[in-house]
């Protein structure tokens, strides 16, 4: 299969979830004023603090310059020509499954996340998002015996409007950076998850973003608090249908542990890359911090970063807490015309807290595949450590890997160590494993997967295989 | 060992290859037995090499001419792994270091592969690991090596013996193996080359492909032939191989340049 031609057909193998749902859909008009923002709210029927919450992010925005120090080239992005609201036309969040349009669950049926009480999958509660909201969360009543909170934000607003009231924008202050700004302004739905004191999270938490109309932006917020010794596991995936124009996406994530609290997140992004000339896609420009307020608290973020034109993104930890850890573990791919500039910012301030970094970025085709990480201790982190290790992976000889890690110490009783390499998949690899008999595709995918092991060994188990075999199924065709 | 009614594993015709522009082998002609050894001696730049990397199947090179059966099958229309899984294994020069892929799981993988083409149920972890402990012994390498990445951080040597030991699994008919001695010390020579007596029997066959008498010495071939200007110029039996050390190469070049003058002369000239 090692011939140009066999390697061009593979290529064009068709993006698996591209199809749209033909479902009536509710849209406001294009375009962002205070009038959009205050719409929104109301379509929410959000709480007065809420609304202030809005309209202060907007009033920021408008101050604010679109970043432009990413290793990332794309044509400037018209603000006033998106639609920042649009919901498949139901009421009110229903109750049961069965009240579901059944278009909206063939939608995730076919996407692999059956929401149903037969199909559903037996050890992960899902949380699925279509569009700008939630349409269904599955398993609550069990986790809510548990004390655990899984449910949309803007339910969240609406049954636990304390918790959202002392916890929002406090990790992402609404004026962080432009797209933050942007987000706490429009925001639709996501996820919002408790788990109170003492309370390990009996399953997997999961939220399944889909977008699905076209020219519209998705803006979702999640939360998720561990109290005191808590613990949860939290995986999130998202897809998007081809579309020839681009689609903007700007997600904020915060993540707050307490003491001796432990969250691990999961992402698999696989959000449409846009064809092999660049054409349609998504911009995916996402924050996500997590602070690690309370003394061993642990936050742990694992990403497998496949989709989107452009991807900028820097899950963060803030530790702190005394002797908190911070994690990240990724992997980013980028193929065709694919730009991703990904990495994390680590930020000890508490004594004796832990980072570790491990980043696998793998660019082929034609694209160009950053990795932009911060370390930085702080004057109070005595005995703060970290481990920083960037690989990148080149994949035929028309593709880009930048690694740019800055560290910045206040501390000298700190210790940061940081590695970096850079290899490439050559001709000569390949034929050595298919002059042993294995086949050309196995044979990449051996290669990337052993690229990757050290991150696809943190994932959830129910979702490294799977991981596996979306990296296998991006790549088929790229090597030749 | 010469059996003049074995049967023909490898049938190379005519064969000419280049690598982008240039042309490298130039009408290769060979026949191997089962039982057989072949060693193919030349100098560098002489096409040995290239020869073996045609038969494996390596994209690089383009077949522009002749012909290569295996057991009867055109050898040439298949890929490089289904030329792996019915019995060519390549044993090469410079095994290449694959970091991140565990030495045991590819091992794995590849004979499992083989495996499936000779009808053999496949190996789970556990047979495997039982397989892969006896096989060790042909060329005595550490079991610790098997928890390593392919190659990676191997000295020479041991890339060899790795080599050696992918032979012992998969068990091929005819196993080409290139300048395998090159690198070597004394002891690590024994230990590879005794891995591949070990191997031969009536049933399979070995190209050698060297440079040196030395390798010759452990390994005692039926043929040598030797290589020049992408042809072999001279086949004979190990004697060959002695004269050759004897001689050296000079020798060969002039007998190219006699041979070339005559086939530059006109019909006429040679009538």
């Amino acid at each position: 299969m090692s011939s140009p031609q066999a390697v061009g057909d593979l290529v064009s193998q068709p993006y698996k979830y591209g199809f749209v749902t033909d479902i009536e859909t509710e849209k406001i008009a294009k375009g962002l004023s205070e009038d959009v923002v205050r719409l929104i709210s109301s379509k929410k029927e959000e709480p007065a603090f809420l609304l202030e919450f809005r309209l202060r992010a907007y009033r920021q925005w408008l101050q604010m310059r679109e970043p432009d120090w990413a290793a990332l080239g794309y044509p400037p992005i018209d603000y006033q020509d998106v639609i920042y609201y649009a919901a498949p036309k139901q009421q009110a969040k229903k109750a049961s499954l069965d009240e579901v349009d059944p278009k909206l669950l063939e939608t995730f049926d076919k996407l692999g996340i059956p929401l149903s009480e037969q199909k559903r999958l037996s050890n992960v509660a899902v949380d699925a998002v279509f569009d700008s909201v939630s349409i269904a969360t599955t398993y609550k009543e069990k986790l809510a015996e548990h004390g655990v909170i899984f449910c949309s934000i803007s339910e969240a607003v609406k049954e636990h409007p304390e918790l959202i009231e002392r916890y929002l924008g406090t990790v992402v202050p609404s004026n962080d950076n432009y797209f933050a700004a942007l987000n706490s302004a429009v925001f639709s739905d996501g996820s919002f998850v408790f788990i109170p004191k003492g309370v390990e999270c009996p399953m997997e938490l999961s939220t399944y973003f889909r977008i699905n109309s076209g020219d519209t932006g998705q803006f979702e917020r999640t939360l998720i608090v561990a109290e005191e010794g808590a613990s949860v596991s939290y995986l999130e995936g998202c897809t998007a249908p081809m579309f020839d124009t681009n689609q903007l996406h700007a997600a904020v994530v915060e993540l707050v542990a307490l003491d001796d609290a432990a969250i691990k997140y999961s992402t698999v992004q696989n959000w449409y890359a846009g064809d092999e000339h660049g054409v349609g896609g998504i911009y995916n420009f996402v924050t996500k911090r997590g602070q690690c307020r309370g003394d061993r608290s642990k936050i742990s973020w694992t990403q497998v970063e496949t989709g989107s034109a452009i991807t900028w993104k820097y899950p963060s930890c803030v530790l702190q807490g005394a002797d908190s850890v911070g994690e990240f573990y990724s992997v980013a791919l980028t193929n065709n015309r694919q730009q991703a500039d990904t990495g994390t910012k680590m930020i000890h301030v508490g004594p004796r807290s832990r980072s570790t970094i491990v980043s696998k970025g793998i660019s082929a085709g034609h694209s160009a595949n950053s990795y932009r990480g911060l370390v930085q201790i702080g004057p109070k982190a005595v005995g703060a450590r970290n481990y920083s290790q960037c690989d990148s992976m080149l994949i035929g000889d028309q593709a880009a890997a930048n690694t740019y890690p800055y560290i910045r110490s206040q501390q000298p009783q700190a210790s940061v160590e940081h590695e970096a390499s850079t290899c490439r998949i050559s001709e000569d690899q390949l034929f050595y494993l298919q002059s042993r008999g294995i086949g050309f595709e196995e044979a990449v995918s051996m290669m990337v997967s052993g690229f990757c092991r050290d991150v696809f060994n943190q994932l959830p188990m129910e979702f490294a295989a799977e991981a596996d075999k979306l990296l296998a199924l991006k790549l088929e065709g790229s090597v030749g | 060992m010469i059996r003049p009614d074995a049967p023909v594993l490898l049938e190379i015709r005519d064969l000419e290859a280049r690598v982008e522009d240039k042309a490298i082998l130039k009408g290769v002609n060979l026949t191997v037995r089962a039982g057989e050894i072949h060693a193919v001696m030349g100098r560098n730049g002489s096409g040995k090499s290239t020869l073996s990397k045609v038969l494996a199947g390596h994209p690089a090179y383009t077949v522009t001419a002749g012909s290569v059966t295996y057991r009867g099958d055109n050898l040439l229309e298949l890929d490089p792994e289904q030329r792996a899984r019915i019995g060519v294994f390549l044993g090469f020069q410079y095994p290449v270091e694959i970091p991140g892929v565990s030495n045991l799981e590819f091992l794995r993988v590849a004979t499992n592969a083989r495996r499936a083409e000779q009808g053999h149920e496949e190996l789970d972890t556990f047979a495997f690991e039982d397989l892969v402990r006896e096989r060790l012994q042909v060329v005595q390498m550490d079991p610790a090596f098997l928890e390593r990445s392919v190659n990676e951080g191997f000295s020479g040597g041991e890339k060899k013996r790795n080599e050696i030991l992918q032979m012992a699994l998969l068990d091929p008919l005819v196993a080409i193996l290139d300048e395998t001695d090159s690198g070597l010390d004394i002891d690590a020579l024994r230990i590879v080359a005794g891995g591949v007596n070990q191997l031969a029997n009536a049933d399979n066959a070995t190209l050698l492909i060297t440079h040196y008498q030395r390798l010759l010495d452990a390994i005692t071939p039926d043929y040598v032939h030797v290589m020049a200007a992408g042809r072999i110029l001279r086949t004979g039996g190990k004697e060959l191989a002695l004269e050759l050390e004897q001689r050296g190469y000079d020798w060969v070049d002039q007998e190219l340049a006699a041979l070339e003058a005559a086939q530059t002369r006109t019909p006429a000239e040679v009538a």
